[in-house]
């Protein structure tokens, strides 16, 4: 068994868990489903996941594993790269259950991986682990297999970032919503962001040259590779720059203004 | 499936799942290949009082040429097996992904004919890769106007019947607001989420350099109005053989008619009156339905280039006051 693997997951696989957990049906206490993902060396990126019907009580557990296939089937024709790389369960232990399903998954995947998500966020922390299973025991006697632990990341594709980014501006916000805003709506938020930590940064240095605070000398190269990066160009040739970029984008609007005005007419013309 | 609606209310803004933008996003950045493929998919959820709530979402598969593929089999499949674990499984419009704002066409219009044909509510949201990945989320919501469907639904799109009907360009579409909304335990996930991915804010939608997307912009622009132009050319080469045809039409009656009294001042019997229309075939009207969804797609683009422009005016603006602050420092 290799060594520690790593478990990469994106951040939609997580929101379809808590999805689906918030249907569940009435009496089912956790949710199960299988997670699609690829391969890579020592890492294992998660990157799909879909919902599995299954029944649990005190002594035994069923899964509807025809249409755990099924749904593969389903999600391999829109995207063929996709692979079958373990499950999922909502809760924070991991039962003996889970062995059985996991043996399941066995089968499907090699070396498939278990990710619990604790939806009852015990502890306040919605705690999110991976396992993967490795045999102990004395051979020859009793063996079993053990849940051992990776360590899980979270990575994202570049739109994912800014998608996720969006969605966390709901948070608190007592209606939970976020309105889309404007292009330069978002530029000025942009800009009060940078606003904001230009301040920061301006009270730890005046916090250091007060004494308050003692010099660091990494944080000081940062600083002087920040101040250095404000290119120094002679105050003529930047306004000049300047001036030739606005004009680039007055003629653009213009010319727009002008086919939509245009076009305006066209319509009425076809009237005549 | 359907739910057919009586009572006309219309729906007033969108509300998107976060769940939906995230699944979109993924769906596009892994088969758009760069976003010049189009990719498409169907928007599950329901609607509540005035709001449309989109709830959950599947992609469609890219039609390989080669494979025999049956869509509505997948779809019907894909909502029965959804329906076992208690999602959404009512359709409630469809979403698309786009290059740099160019879908007002023909395939969109009918589709999304359809849809709203047998769902009253449905819309077509629109998402933007590209813009996506430099910073901004473009998703918009799109939707037939009452007028439109009225319009499309009589399939005559003679110029008479556009004027009789008042349809112009900017009465095609309309857009819808939306909004997105989470669950409590989105919330909490979202908390988590932060602490994990740490704050690895983008900036990169303040990148002054905006030759290269205006560029594109322009591009796209130059080849709708090629084509508006065309079609002009052919609709005026029309007007032309019209009115080439009925000078063509009253110079025969009057010749007819001036023979009709020569021949009874002699004494004949007047020629009979032939049917005009059998000699001079009447010509076709030419569609204009291809003309008004250009002049649509153009006032789109326009409207892109207003709002980027006014957003890098921003940004050079504030490049200006950085630059003069460290000047007097």
């Amino acid at each position: 068994m290799a060594g520690s693997l790593v478990c990469r997951v994106h951040p939609v696989v997580l929101f379809s868990i808590i999805d689906s957990f918030e249907r569940r049906n009435e009496d089912a206490k956790r949710v199960i489903g299988t997670l699609l993902g690829s391969y890579e060396k020592g890492a294992v990126e998660v990157t799909n996941c879909f919902a599995v019907p299954h029944n649990e009580s005190e002594d035994e557990v069923a899964a509807d594993l025809e249409y755990a296939r099924n749904m593969y089937e389903l999600h391999k024709k829109v995207n063929a790269s996709e692979v079958i790389v373990g499950w999922y369960s909502t809760g924070s232990e991991v039962s003996e259950h889970s062995v059985l399903i996991h043996e399941y998954y066995a089968r499907e995947a090699k070396n498939p991986v278990h990710l619990t998500v604790d939806t009852s966020l015990k502890g306040s922390k919605m705690d999110i682990k991976g396992y993967v299973s490795a045999h102990i025991g004395v051979p020859g006697k009793t063996v079993g297999c053990m849940f051992t632990p990776i360590q899980v990341d979270i990575t994202t594709y570049e739109p994912e970032k800014v998608g996720v980014d969006i969605v966390q501006q709901g948070k608190y916000n007592p209606k939970r919503t976020v309105n889309m805003l404007s292009d330069l709506t978002q530029v000025e938020k942009a800009c009060s962001m940078l606003q904001d930590k230009l301040t920061l940064v301006l009270e730890y240095i005046d916090d250091v040259l007060a004494g308050k605070v003692p010099a660091d000398n990494t944080t000081g190269r940062f600083l002087t590779d920040l101040v250095s990066n404000v290119p120094q160009i002679d105050a003529q040739e930047f306004d000049d720059m300047l001036n030739s970029n606005m004009k680039d984008l007055l003629m653009v609007v213009y010319l727009a203004n002008l086919t939509r005005t245009q076009l305006a007419l066209n319509e009425k013309l076809q009237y005549l | 499936m359907a739910s057919k609606r009586t009572t006309s209310v219309p729906v007033q803004y969108v509300q998107i799942d976060g769940l939906v933008v995230l699944k979109i996003i993924k769906h596009c950045q892994e088969e758009g290949a760069g976003g010049t493929d189009l990719v498409q998919g169907v928007l599950l959820g329901l609607v509540v009082d005035n709001r449309l709530e989109i709830t959950n979402c599947f992609p469609f598969p890219r039609h390989n040429e080669e494979e025999d593929f049956d869509e509505v089999q997948y779809q019907m499949e894909m909502m029965r097996n959804l329906r076992h674990v208690n999602i959404d499984h009512l359709h409630v419009g469809w979403y698309q992904s786009t290059y740099f704002g160019s879908f007002i066409n023909r395939a969109l219009l009918d589709s999304q004919f359809n849809y709203q044909h047998s769902i009253e509510e449905s819309v077509v949201l629109i998402y933007d890769p590209l813009r996506t990945t430099q910073g901004f989320l473009a998703l918009r919501a799109y939707r037939l106007t009452a007028d439109m469907m009225d319009f499309y639904r009589e399939g005559d799109f003679t110029p008479d019947s556009i004027q009789a009907a008042g349809m112009s360009f900017e009465s095609m579409f309309e857009e819808i607001p939306v909004v997105m909304k989470n669950s409590h335990l989105a919330n909490s996930l979202l908390s988590e989420l932060e602490e994990g991915m740490g704050t690895q804010q983008k900036f990169n939608f303040l990148d002054l350099a905006t030759s290269s997307m205006l560029e594109k912009n322009l591009r796209q622009l130059m080849v709708c109005v090629d084509d508006v132009a065309m079609d002009s050319n052919r609709f005026l080469n029309y007007q032309r053989q019209y009115q080439k045809q009925q000078i063509q039409k009253t110079q025969y009656i009057q010749k007819r008619q001036q023979e009709n009294a020569q021949r009874i001042s002699r004494g004949e019997p007047p020629l009979p009156d032939e049917d005009i229309n059998k000699i001079f075939k009447p010509l076709p009207t030419p569609a204009r339905l291809d003309s008004l969804l250009l002049a649509g797609q153009i006032d789109s683009y326009c409207k892109q280039i207003g709002e980027f422009t006014s957003q890098s005016f921003g940004k050079l603006f504030m490049a200006e006051s950085l630059q003069s602050g460290s000047k007097e420092s």
